[in-house]
């Protein structure tokens, strides 16, 4: 018998019941949620009179809609105040913890799950966000669901799921300098397209991956969702043991190395078959620069905004051409020689301390072009925002010309007040471009946080490669 | 959830490949409470103007498809965002079936959860249905679960695979939480047996998680 997969290890640890011809019935050992995609599944379990039934496995915070300024002011936005106080509401009613917006944890969902330990290996985890990918660094499988999911996770702490096929995602050699996690994984979703990984979960293998830290491969794993796979994972190696140990939520001594032991028994073994393979080699990555209207339509930095017409596929040809409409953008223009009115370091994607420190390196001693409108750092978490105000980061993007804010989603999605006018355009270490993603009209660029901090500085984008001042990653 | 047997309805087009759930529902309509009333907003940003004015450039604003029930679209349909907003939408909108060659997966998990079939056809007999849809107008098909074809009145089937469990659901109309429920002690038995397993050990910590909340609270 072929060997497991690290996929096949935790589902199978994980099946409550399976019968043949039926999706199986898996246990979720942790479930997260936010104020944005839970009120209605409170609202159907009470209407059904059920109950939650672990409300310790299920953690709640508020960042889709929090305010990034001063959060002592109330909530004028009178639909976000009403999600506030249901998440409250129900949660004090359940029993399940709350990271409100006033408490010293709270952050965007899939950045503090890590941050406290709350996600380990060999788990089960989802969360109403299709960005649960992220957690799948750890080695657990993760995945985003729908409100109805929310619902039937409380209700029951199982979900009924189909198999997923495995891709091999495998990245080999050593990461070139300027090259970032972000930039792989752009690179990995131009290759296969926003649908190449869909009914697929990959799995990010070779020495590239291997190298990054935890921060670099949750960053990959977070996009995996945009090159259509619910999730992404990394098997746990010391690079993970050593970052979950002494977290809130991360069991303590003995306890400790019983799990540890547990987590090493995790990964792929030698001899078993994925259902696809991925390959790409270092030595061709680039840091990328999204030019369209999904995180697929790609290039690298030094590239030109393609013409539609050397689109072989007609659908592609199409697409491409309304891409180029909505963004303002001529074939052929120099992606280097696209201006921008806002830069956004941010989001689950690129919001954690490592990213930051690597733009307050790109930007130490600059300043903020004077062609842009805003530059915004928004820290992932309160717990990134503490740390980082510590070694000074936040003076260091203060003095570069860049607000300095509190943590939460903010322009990723734009639910709060930090959005794109119509017609702006931004460079954003987000994960996605599509239409009015950052607010109605506006056009974003996605990139990694050295590019954006780069481009920030100068007004349009430029090749990292070419600062000194760069990060050496290896 | 309505159970969906079979349904005949005006065919509408939305020939773009990629629609993501941020079309359908950008993000300014994710802070509602309720899962009603989301059909007004269905692919806001393409539908509508400034001041909410319908814009005659966006397919659905045709007369012709005026009390659509069938959508008809393109390929990874649904992709991005795990808003179930969007389904809720579509519902709402009046839409009961959709047509298109694939689908995102969580999207097309979601569907089923609000009794619309999601019906996966070929590239080429899409094309067709776009064609026929565009030459004909008021053009309806017969969307059949129970014998799992679409027709048309001009002598168009098209048979369509589904997975049998998830058919059986829609015909059905089954409540999917009160389907797991049935296993209620094999869940228990599976809390009971992995109790003291790593993946499992109790997250919680939390009693003794020292995070003092602010005093001060939101009005």
């Amino acid at each position: 018998m072929a060997g497991r997969t690290l996929y096949d290890k935790i589902w199978q640890a994980h099946i409550v019941h399976e019968e043949p011809g039926k999706p199986t019935l898996i246990f979720i050992d942790r479930h997260l949620i936010h104020e944005g995609t839970s009120p209605q599944a409170f609202a159907g379990l009470k209407s059904a009179g059920r109950k939650v039934r672990r409300p310790e496995l299920t953690f709640a915070v508020m960042d889709h809609s929090v305010s990034t300024k001063d959060r002592l002011l109330p909530v004028l936005d009178a639909d976000a105040r009403g999600q506030f106080e249901a998440l409250e509401r129900n949660c004090a009613e359940s029993g399940v913890h709350l990271f409100d917006m006033h408490s010293k944890n709270q952050g965007i969902v899939h950045i503090i799950g890590p941050e406290l330990g709350i996600t380990q290996p060999g788990q089960t985890i989802v969360c109403g966000d299709s960005h649960t990918s992220t957690h799948g660094a750890f080695g657990a499988l993760a995945f985003g669901i729908g409100t109805s999911e929310i619902e039937h996770v409380l209700a029951t702490q199982c979900l009924t799921q189909f198999g997923s096929k495995t891709m091999k995602v495998d990245i080999q050699g050593k990461r070139p300098r300027g090259v970032t996690a972000k930039d792989i994984i752009l690179a990995v979703i131009g290759k296969i397209g926003i649908a190449g990984g869909n009914g697929y979960v990959f799995e990010y293998t070779g020495e590239a991956v291997r190298g990054l830290s935890m921060e670099g491969r949750m960053t990959m794993c977070n996009m995996s969702i945009e090159g259509g796979a619910r999730a992404g994972m990394v098997a746990p190696d010391e690079t993970t043991f050593a970052y979950m140990e002494g977290r809130p939520f991360v069991p303590r001594g003995k306890d400790f190395q019983v799990a540890v032991d547990y987590w090493k028994t995790l990964a792929t073994e030698a001899d078993a078959k994925y259902d696809s393979t991925l390959t790409l080699h270092s030595r061709d990555l680039a840091p990328m620069v999204t030019w369209g209207t999904n995180p697929g339509m790609v290039t690298q930095v030094s590239e030109r905004v393609p013409d539609p017409a050397s689109f072989k596929d007609a659908v592609d040809r199409e697409a491409a051409t309304r891409a180029l409409v909505y963004m303002d953008l001529k074939p052929g223009t120099l992606i280097e020689d696209i201006p921008l009115d806002r830069v956004f370091i941010g989001s689950c994607t690129n919001s954690r301390l490592e990213d930051l420190r690597l733009a307050a390196k790109v930007v130490s001693g600059k300043h903020v072009s004077k062609s842009l409108k805003q530059a915004l750092v928004v820290p992932g978490s309160r717990a990134v925002k503490a740390e980082a105000e510590k070694e000074g980061l936040d003076k260091i993007f203060r003095a570069a010309g860049f607000e300095w804010r509190d943590a939460g989603c903010s322009m990723c999605i734009g639910m709060n007040d930090d959005v794109l006018l119509s017609g702006e355009r931004s460079a954003s270490t987000s994960n996605r471009n599509f239409e009015g993603r950052q607010g109605k009209g506006s056009r974003t660029h996605l990139v990694s946080p050295m590019m954006a901090a780069a481009a920030a500085i100068e007004g349009h984008f430029v090749d990292i490669r070419k600062w000194d001042n760069v990060e050496s990653v290896e | 959830m309505e159970p969906f047997i079979k349904h005949t309805g005006l065919v509408a087009p939305i020939n773009r490949v990629n629609v993501d759930t941020d079309q359908m529902v950008p993000k300014q309509f994710l802070k509602l409470l309720t899962r009603e009333g989301f059909g007004r907003v269905l692919f806001y940003d393409w539908r509508y103007l400034p001041g909410e004015k319908p814009n005659p450039d966006f397919v659905l604003n045709q007369a012709r498809y005026k009390g659509a029930s069938v959508c008809l679209a393109r390929a990874n349909f649904g992709c991005g965002s795990s808003r179930e907003h969007a389904p809720w939408a579509i519902l709402d909108y009046g839409f009961q079936a959709i047509l298109a060659p694939s689908y995102a997966d969580i999207f097309y998990n979601n569907c089923f959860k609000n009794g619309i079939l999601p019906v996966t056809l070929t590239n080429e007999q899409i094309d067709e249905l776009f064609a026929r849809t565009e030459k004909n107008d008021g053009y309806t098909v017969t969307v059949d679960l129970e014998k799992q074809v679409v027709t048309d009145s001009m002598g168009l089937r098209y048979a369509f695979e589904i997975d049998p469990f998830r058919r059986d659901c829609l015909l059905r109309g089954l409540d999917d939480i009160g389907l797991s429920l049935v296993h209620e002690s094999k869940i228990s038995a599976f809390e009971e047996k992995n109790l003291k397993h790593p993946m499992m050990y109790d997250a919680v910590d939390v009693k003794h998680h020292s995070d003092t909340p602010h005093a001060a609270r939101h009005n």
